[in-house]
């Protein structure tokens, strides 16, 4: 991909230079007192063929994880990645979090510790499966060396190198001391996939034994010795700063330690939470809110709604689209999309301990290495003086993707000498998030002959990758916020996409699960079914005849129709919708099945979902995450807004930022198809299925063509009609 | 200077300084270093924080120490050693149901409550004992399958 990738590459290839690596960067890392113990990373002893593969003597097989582990089961199947090339005993494998080194664990795509963007197989599949292979072909080199036989002539087998024509075994953990001392081979050959035996069995997840009995430490469970706790206040007017503090009344509290006050933050410091809390209370903060304490949603919206208008920057034109929109049957749109918070059940946190030349954070990140520069700067340290211990997420979704919180951490830190557990409250978990932006979506299309001839799609909102990642961003385009849109699934003969970046008035925006996707597709499957009805055709089969270039999309739309009991009669009221999406190089469509009551209050009656996601590494892991996702998606389409009032948020809770609960879940069936193509992404793609399909289900049901979410439920009382 | 607060946690005495009003899940996580009850909302919202007090499923984020003095409290931490826990935990295994896990402390308490108080649950009995606690990875289809696997000892 990039300089960065060569080195990985290498590092992948050389054990040699990778333990030096490793004994250079790991030995600090450390357990808080209440972790379960940990092994160390120190790779004396062991078989150490590579960043990834621990085997000691007695066969204990340590994989270190590249990505993190926020629920969506990367753990087991990266594991199973590497297990199946290696043919370790799975039985003997366990997972250990990586620390923070691009070098080693930067993910392939984006050249930094990064999980997201559903990419963690997708871009360690091959990288991974060669690690895998290298170690298994250096642990039968070091038993056909003993045997005195060719390495050829040895085959290998949960943990074991046999040679079958003597009859002898050793296991990897006797030759783990002579594997050490191997060349690794410059070329490897990877298994065909047909011989896979870990990959595709829908594997026992590796981090859930821990998650059902409480001794699962996410960051917010760090302990440390002498910790105190806190919790914070931050200028609840977007780029206000802290003016003046009354402290009088807080420090005179039982358990208060101490009142830090930041440039937009305001921490309390004591004994326990609760302590922090009442002394957070008890403070008179006035808050200089600066120029955005007039700034409403309405303004926001007005704001967008202007830019929308403008042209925007060509990401795909293809055919004639002026030529093609200047004929047939015109149709137009504009689809309109909320602020979102994200909600993680894990509210925001991080353990800070700041000494004089050192600086240790215990969290859980999906950003390992840029969490360390970040906190080594705000500590004003080294790089190499910051140790950062990642954990279990308890939820990411994007929020982790930002450093915010643990630069907080660090400065609320750096004016005591004990370690601080900083735990923001949801209040401030929802109203200090990076909200998933607003979008406008505009869609012009024209019918000829029942099909689509031209189709011009514009965007309109944030640039959440020129922020967070500059280079990315280049002639005008952020290819998150158009990439469902370039890669729509249709044989669209003229075809035009134009982006305009817009950010919203005060608000900061990031990415959000779904992301860029989940805007496109929500925007594309309305339109698609708008049309359908005015080219009086049933949704699927409007899809249909423009998926002829599309095998795999089209199979799963086919397969979802029979399993959804697509076009059998349904009771008044009562519709059905589909989505189809081509996002993250999985192949997803998905019915929802929905009854919309007189006063227009949505039940979920069933949703079907088939997916075709290539080489599927954990089957029950890929089902979990549509069934998921589709869930995460729906909460946004049934309740999901955040609103601007006075320049702040007005939701603070889950009372009225609501979820979908367990009474509120329809069954979900969702079928895996076999398939031998490369994996591809599935944490996202059930996110972005539920709300167009939701939506589509209401304009079947009422005859209302919503174009806004959350889904205005006074729109659809019985006798309303579009 | 408070008096010393004694609770009965998991079957054992414990003794600590807290302000009588301070909640329970604070006492748990912060005083007693027993962090398998999770923090999520402090508004009696979420259930993440769901613990058994005489073997009721209570949210400990808005429960003061002051109330459940000489009450028996069972955490996630020792709610396998109860029949309806164990048979809770096993089934959230067996089904897969968990993916990040945090809310999923909480959703075993009401969980193994309701079968110890209801041990053949219907559709509405789980939706009642369930809808307090959130799940935001959305494990609410196999929650349900695994309180009737629970409840049933047979695979669905």
């Amino acid at each position: 991909m990039n300089a960065h990738h060569s080195v990985s590459r290498r590092a992948l290839l050389t054990g040699g230079l990778a333990t030096g690596f490793l004994l250079a960067f790991h030995l600090p890392l450390r357990a808080a007192v209440n972790e379960p113990v940990q092994p160390r990373d120190a790779t004396e002893g062991k078989f150490a063929p590579n960043a990834f593969i621990r085997i000691d003597e007695t066969g204990r097989t340590v994989l270190m994880m590249p990505q993190v582990e926020m629920g969506q089961g990367t753990y087991t199947s990266i594991s199973a990645v590497l297990a199946e090339e290696l043919d370790a005993d799975w039985s003997k494998v366990e997972v250990q979090h990586a620390p923070p080194n691009d070098k080693l664990y930067g993910n392939p795509t984006f050249g930094l510790q990064v999980t997201g963007n559903s990419n963690s197989i997708r871009a360690w599949w091959t990288p991974l499966r060669k690690a895998g292979a290298t170690a298994r072909a250096m642990l039968v080199q070091a038993a056909a060396a003993q045997w005195g036989v060719e390495p050829a002539s040895c085959t290998a087998s949960k943990g074991e190198v046999a040679h079958e024509a003597s009859g002898r075994k050793l296991a990897y953990g006797a030759l783990a001391l002579a594997a050490q001392g191997q060349t690794p081979p410059k070329d490897v050959v990877l298994k065909d996939p047909k011989d896979f035996v870990i990959i595709g069995q829908p594997l026992k997840r590796l981090d859930t034994p821990d998650k059902v009995n409480g001794k699962a430490v996410y960051g917010i469970d760090a302990i440390l010795p002498g910790m105190k706790f806190a919790t914070v206040a931050a200028c609840p007017v977007f780029g206000g700063k802290v003016g003046k503090i009354d402290d009088s009344a807080a420090v005179k509290l039982p358990g208060v330690r101490k009142v830090v006050v930041l440039d937009d933050m305001v921490a309390v410091i004591g004994d326990h939470m609760w302590a922090a809390k009442k002394g957070l209370e008890a403070l008179k903060i006035e808050w200089n809110e600066g120029p955005n304490a007039a700034i409403t949603t309405k303004d926001v919206w007005d704001d967008l709604r202007k830019a929308s208008q403008k042209d925007g920057a060509v990401a795909k034109s293809d055919g004639d689209i002026t030529k093609a929109l200047a004929s047939g049957d015109k149709f137009e749109a504009a689809y309109e999309l909320p602020f979102l918070a994200h909600a993680s059940m894990e509210p925001i946190n991080a353990t800070v301990h700041v000494k004089p030349d050192s600086c240790e954070i215990w969290t859980g990140t999906q950003i390992m290495t840029r969490v360390q520069s970040e906190a080594a700067k705000a500590a004003g340290l080294p790089v190499d003086k910051v140790i950062v211990n990642n954990h279990l997420l308890g939820g990411g979704f994007g929020r982790k993707l930002e450093p915010d919180m643990v630069i907080a951490a660090v400065k609320i830190a750096k004016q005591v000498d004990y370690p601080v557990k900083v735990v923001w409250t949801r209040e401030e978990d929802i109203q200090h998030d990076v909200y998933r932006p607003v979008y406008r979506d505009q869609i012009t299309a024209s019918l000829v002959d029942g099909k689509v001839a031209g189709w011009k799609y514009k965007i309109a909102g944030s640039a959440v990758l020129a922020r967070w990642l500059p280079p990315a961003f280049q002639k005008g385009i952020d290819i998150d916020a158009i990439d469902a849109a370039v890669d729509a699934p249709y044989d669209f003969a003229n075809f035009h996409v134009e982006y305009v970046r817009a950010e919203p008035l005060s608000v900061p925006t990031g990415f959000w699960r779904g992301v860029g996707p989940n805007n496109n597709v929500f925007a594309v499957e309305c339109a698609m079914d708008e049309l359908a009805r005015k080219a009086g055709k049933d949704p699927i089969e409007f899809r249909k005849s423009m998926l002829t270039k599309n095998p795999r999309m089209l199979a799963v739309l086919n397969q979802v129709a029979e399993k959804s009991d697509w076009g059998q009669p349904l009771p008044p009221r009562v519709g059905r919708g589909v989505c189809v999406q081509p996002s993250f190089a999985s192949f997803i469509a998905t019915v929802v099945e929905a009854e919309i009551d007189d006063i227009g209050e949505i039940v979920l009656r069933r949703i079907t979902s088939v997916v075709d996601t290539g080489i599927a590494v954990n089957p029950d892991t890929v089902k979990a995450q549509i069934e998921g996702g589709l869930i995460f998606g729906l909460t946004a389409a049934l309740y999901g807004e955040i609103t601007i009032e006075k320049g702040r948020v007005q939701q603070s809770n889950f009372h009225d930022y609501r979820m979908m609960r367990i009474n509120e879940t329809p069954k979900i069936e969702v079928i895996v198809v076999k398939s031998g193509e490369a994996p591809g992404g599935i944490g996202e793609a059930g996110v972005n299925a539920g709300p167009p399909a939701l939506r589509n289900a209401i304009l079947a049901a009422t005859g209302v063509a919503l174009r806004r979410l959350p889904i205005d439920r006074k729109l659809l009382a019985a006798g309303k009609k579009a | 200077m408070h008096m010393a607060t004694v609770l009965t946690i998991n079957g054992e005495t414990k003794s600590f300084d807290a302000p009588p009003e301070m909640p329970l899940l604070w006492v748990l996580r912060d005083i007693l270093g027993m962090t398998g009850t999770k923090f999520g909302c402090g508004i009696a919202q979420c259930g993440a924080c769901t613990v058994h007090v005489d073997g009721k499923a209570v949210r400990s984020c808005v429960l003061p120490v002051s109330a459940v003095e000489n009450r028996a409290i069972t955490t996630i931490e020792h709610v396998g050693s109860t029949p309806a826990g164990a048979k809770v935990q096993k089934a959230w295994l067996d089904l897969e149901v968990i993916q990040c896990g945090y809310c999923q402390s909480g959703q075993i308490m009401s969980a193994a409550a309701l079968l110890a108080a209801t041990p053949r649950p219907d559709d509405s009995d789980i939706d009642a004992a369930m809808a307090g606690n959130i799940c935001r990875c959305g494990t609410y289809v196999r929650i349900r399958e695994a309180v009737k696997q629970a409840a049933n000892g047979r695979q669905s």
